[in-house]
């Protein structure tokens, strides 16, 4: 074999620290290298040129690049060494960066370590044989799971594009939070006008096939074929002939339901159409509170309807859906502030959160858009905003920024002087974050325009004093503690993951942070794709996002689809599992142990049980090759030969500098 | 039912709140509970000590823990918060055994074997329990309206206290609650009472309690249930200065809650000695037929 090693500065980032002329040197001696050579940056093009010119005039047919880690440019080698002829297999990287130059000041003790990486790639590479790559069938159809405005645009523009989307939304109608927010900042136009029309093209696309009121239930598969398994919630009505009248609505005479798109502030009727614009806009019941479902007796909706929809006897309906790929848009949820006891543990009427105030200030609202005191139904003159409520305190579990709070807060608070031009608004703020396009001029506008008093420091207590709360915080700009008594005082809660997100992500294979937001594959480079090839993530699941970032992540996770739907047939990774049918005995035991289920089993032509790997379902974990008895069962890429070459290079390597 | 722990009564105890200890000795004696005193014990060191020496102070405190440990108990019990802070702190800082040798320097002894320590409040609802107390209970404090006032340190800091909600407790409000008093929602039940700072500048007390009892007073409290000796000093001793301070003309009983506990349970008010009190509760108490 003729082996070529390249040793990368990677400009000071490694030179700095590790003598790479030295490791280039040093390498010569290894078995099978003919070529050394240290190079400023490899990834750039004359440093990928080098490495083509040196193949082919030096008959290389391995290569070893010494530089940064393989997720960072494996890829960009690969590629150089197609282009010169080899299979891009035949590459192995030492990571002489991330595990040496930057966690090592000695350097001679670094160029040691970074010449002991690089006689391990060598050796490994000796080992290394080409693999080829099989092709397979893509279904071009993508699962869109959450219906808020992230998902809403992901699923249109994949639409739109001409791919069939499959919705899958977990509340009765689509349109998340922003479906409930009165007005949007830094614009303060209408929410539900800009948002309305796009739900409605959902429910009206030809391509887009919605399931409200349902959860995905389970996701099997791969990229490009996954199967997908749908709960859809029973209803009690048959939505095929719901006509949305809401005559029902009028006559259920339970009418004490939570009314949880209002946020709680108001009661709801058992059978319910949750807000006019709900897209489906089709009525179901909540089984906890209806009377026939609970005691067997009322079934006045089934009466009055006019189209005789009701079926108290539906069931939930597993549905099933073959899809290629998944975008995950499932949002966050508001932070429950009952945890701060010092804030009224949730039980002081008067003291409510901004999702609520929204609702207050929602014309399609339970108040018609008139604000007014949860307690006693009186127009309040003077409202406290309390800001980081649940973000930025670790004490309560939520050491994050929930970024958008800041700029709903300064809305609320101009909207508030709108509705209420004789009131005053106060702001308890930690900092103002308000880094968007227009959005730190819009916080200047409720300061100096609508004379919002803006108090720098934490609020520590909020307490009842006859019928309005006096609200006492520390205003650090001034040195002094201050009291402000209010009529009504609202928590600018912060945002936290949906609930069961992990449960999904565990679904979905990918991996989730310890507050339960999902992972991108990387936070600055790939921002929508996770670690699991085919699903793509959209909006707040990710982390709390303002809608101009959910819409444009919803449109990027679009873009991801139809990239991969681009294509007619995907490369599988070779780099899976394969029985050496000669040694397997057919004890099965790697499939016991595949957590993919990606081994079956089958019979040769002699009528022996064997093992068989299904190479679009193995994901080159390499469980089952620890598991065979036999050594039958190999990871390709990352075989028992190639390992144990990698452990006699470092055991044997003679050092000498 | 037996619980047998160690006491430490605190010098306020055989002081400023005698009341306190007294009710506090009845009360154990009556829900099966044997108090051991210390013998021999010596202050905790107060606010003084920790706020000069550090080591002095876990010193002080540490010593009657061991001095617990050898008379054989391996818990005790305090009514006063300032004393459990004190003696928590001191428990706290002998198990690391890098500090405990400059405390055993200081007392020349090893600190290695010491009781641990809680609030007797802890002891009877932890360990007693509300439904217990509900069971003894023979005089229900029907149609009295109270508040519970736990002051600032009963529990805090949390994490050395680990006990009840450092910003919401409800312990006494339970055992309030289980003696058949109507327990109001007091908002300001954690807050600062102005503490020792009555010495030096009363303004603050008069300012910090005027505003303990205004809204006490709003909510219509008869009586405000405490469970620290200078808690209950500042509110009932101070109340006529606060009065004066503020110009009102508050007239609320300050009592601690081993008081209002005991008479429920059936002891008599000379027993937990309510004539030790500045603001008489008896009218009330009276009117409400618990006397």
């Amino acid at each position: 074999m003729r082996i070529g090693v390249f040793i990368c500065h990677c400009g000071s980032n490694i030179a700095a620290t590790v003598d790479c002329p030295a490791v280039a040197e040093q390498a010569k001696g290894l078995q099978d290298v003919v070529f050394t050579t240290d190079t400023m940056y490899t990834c750039s093009e004359p440093g990928q040129n080098e490495i083509i010119e040196a193949i082919k005039e030096h008959k290389l047919d391995g290569v070893v690049v010494a530089s940064c880690s393989p997720r960072m440019h494996e890829a960009t080698f690969r590629r150089a060494l197609e282009r010169a002829g080899l299979n891009r297999y035949m590459l192995e990287m030492a990571n002489i960066r991330e595990h040496v130059s930057w966690i090592g000041k000695n350097k001679e003790r670094n160029t040691v370590k970074a010449f002991e990486l690089v006689s391990i790639a060598v050796a490994k590479l000796r080992n290394n044989n080409p693999l080829y790559a099989n092709k397979f069938d893509v279904t071009k159809r993508v699962l869109v799971i959450g219906g808020g405005v992230a998902g809403i645009q992901a699923a249109l523009d994949c639409a739109d594009a001409g791919y069939q989307v499959v919705m899958v939304e977990r509340e009765q109608s689509i349109g998340g939070k922003m479906a409930k927010i009165d007005k949007t900042f830094p614009t303060v136009d209408c929410s539900s006008c800009i948002l309305g029309p796009k739900m409605v093209d959902v429910s009206q696309h030809e391509n887009i096939t919605l399931y409200a009121l349902s959860e995905v239930e389970k996701i099997e598969g791969y990229v490009g074929n996954f199967d997908v398994q749908v709960r859809k919630k029973a209803t009690y009505v048959n939505w095929d002939e719901c006509t949305g009248c809401g005559a029902c609505m009028e006559k259920c005479p339970s009418k004490k339901n939570i009314d949880k798109f209002n946020e709680g502030i108001s009661k709801c009727t058992s059978i319910n159409i949750p807000f006019p614009q709900a897209i489906p806009k089709k009525a179901a019941i909540n089984p906890e509170g209806c009377l026939m479902l609970q005691k067997g007796k009322c079934g006045v909706c089934a009466k009055v309807c006019p189209t005789k929809c009701i079926d108290f006897e539906q069931k939930d309906e597993i549905i099933t859906e073959k899809v290629g790929a998944v975008i995950a848009a499932t949002g966050y949820d508001m932070f429950d502030h009952s945890v701060y006891k010092q804030y009224g543990a949730g039980q002081y009427p008067d003291v409510i959160t901004s999702l609520q105030y929204e609702r207050l200030m929602n014309a399609s609202g339970p108040t018609g858009g008139h604000i007014i005191r949860p307690s006693d139904g009186k127009e309040p003159k003077k409202v406290v905003f309390v800001q980081c409520v649940g973000s930025r305190d670790p004490s309560v579990g939520r050491p994050y920024c929930s970024g958008f709070c800041c700029m709903y807060t300064a809305k609320q608070a101009i909207l508030t002087k709108d509705h209420i031009p004789d009131s005053d608004s106060y702001v308890f703020y930690m900092d103002i974050r308000s880094p968007g396009k227009g959005y730190d001029e819009f916080t200047r506008r409720a300061q100096e325009q609508y004379g919002v008093q803006y108090l720098r420091g934490r609020v520590s207590m909020i307490y009842p004093k006859g019928d309005r709360y006096v609200v006492r915080g520390s205003d650090t700009l001034a040195g002094t503690q201050v009291e402000v008594e209010a009529d009504l005082v609202v928590l600018a809660v912060g945002a936290e993951s949906a609930k069961n997100a992990p449960a999904l992500a565990e679904k979905m294979r990918i991996s989730y942070d310890n507050y339960g937001f999902f992972m991108e594959a990387h936070p600055k480079l790939k921002p929508v794709e996770t670690n699991t090839a085919g699903v793509y993530l959209a909006g707040s699941c990710v982390g709390p996002r303002d809608i101009p970032t959910s819409v444009g992540q919803g449109s990027a996770a679009a873009a991801k689809v139809m990239t991969l739907f681009s294509k007619d047939k995907l490369e599988s990774d070779p780099q899976v599992s394969s029985v050496n049918t000669s040694r397997c005995i057919g004890c099965m035991k790697c499939a016991t142990t595949c957590p993919f289920g990606a081994i079956k089993e089958v019979t040769d032509r002699a009528g022996n049980v064997k093992a068989e790997v299904i190479e679009t379902v193995c994901q080159g974990c390499g469980i089952c090759t620890v598991t065979c008895p036999q050594g039958a069962i190999q990871l390709q890429h990352f075989t028992d030969n190639q390992i144990l070459a990698e452990v006699n290079a470092l055991c044997q390597a003679q050092l000498d500098f | 039912m037996s619980i047998s722990v160690g006491y430490y009564p605190g010098c306020s105890g055989s002081g400023t709140s005698v009341e306190y200890d007294k009710s506090t000795r009845a009360v154990c004696k009556k829900l099966g509970i044997e108090l051991h005193e210390i013998d021999d014990w010596s202050c905790c060191g107060s606010t003084p000590a920790h706020t000069v020496n550090h080591t002095l102070s876990a010193a002080l405190s540490a010593r009657n823990l061991v001095l617990a440990a050898k008379q054989g108990q391996e818990e005790v019990v305090t009514p006063c918060p300032s004393c459990l802070a004190n003696l928590r702190t001191a428990s706290h800082k002998i198990e690391d055994e890098e500090y405990r040798p400059k405390v055993e320097a200081l007392l020349d002894e090893s600190c290695e074997e010491a009781a641990s320590v809680a609030s007797t409040l802890q002891l009877i609802i932890e360990r007693v329990g509300i439904d217990a107390i509900k069971k003894a209970v023979v005089k229900p404090l029907k149609d009295l309206n109270v508040a519970c006032y736990y002051g600032c340190i009963m529990n805090r800091p949390p994490e050395l206290m680990k006990f009840d909600d450092p910003e919401n407790p409800m312990a006494m409000d339970k055992i309030m609650e289980a003696c058949g008093a109507t327990v109001l929602p007091f908002p300001l039940k954690v807050e600062c009472c102005g503490a020792a700072a009555g010495m030096p500048k009363k303004n603050i007390v008069t300012e910090l309690s005027g505003r303990l009892l205004e809204v006490a007073d709003s909510l219509n409290t008869e009586i405000i249930v405490t469970a620290c000796p200078l808690c209950q000093m500042n509110l009932d001793l101070r109340q006529g200065q606060v009065n004066r301070a503020n110009g009102k003309s508050y007239d609320i009983p300050v009592v601690y809650f081993t008081q209002l506990l005991g008479l429920a349970l059936g002891l008599s008010a000379e027993e937990v000695g309510l004539s030790k009190l500045v603001v008489d509760p008896t009218p009330r108490l009276r009117f409400a037929d618990v006397l």
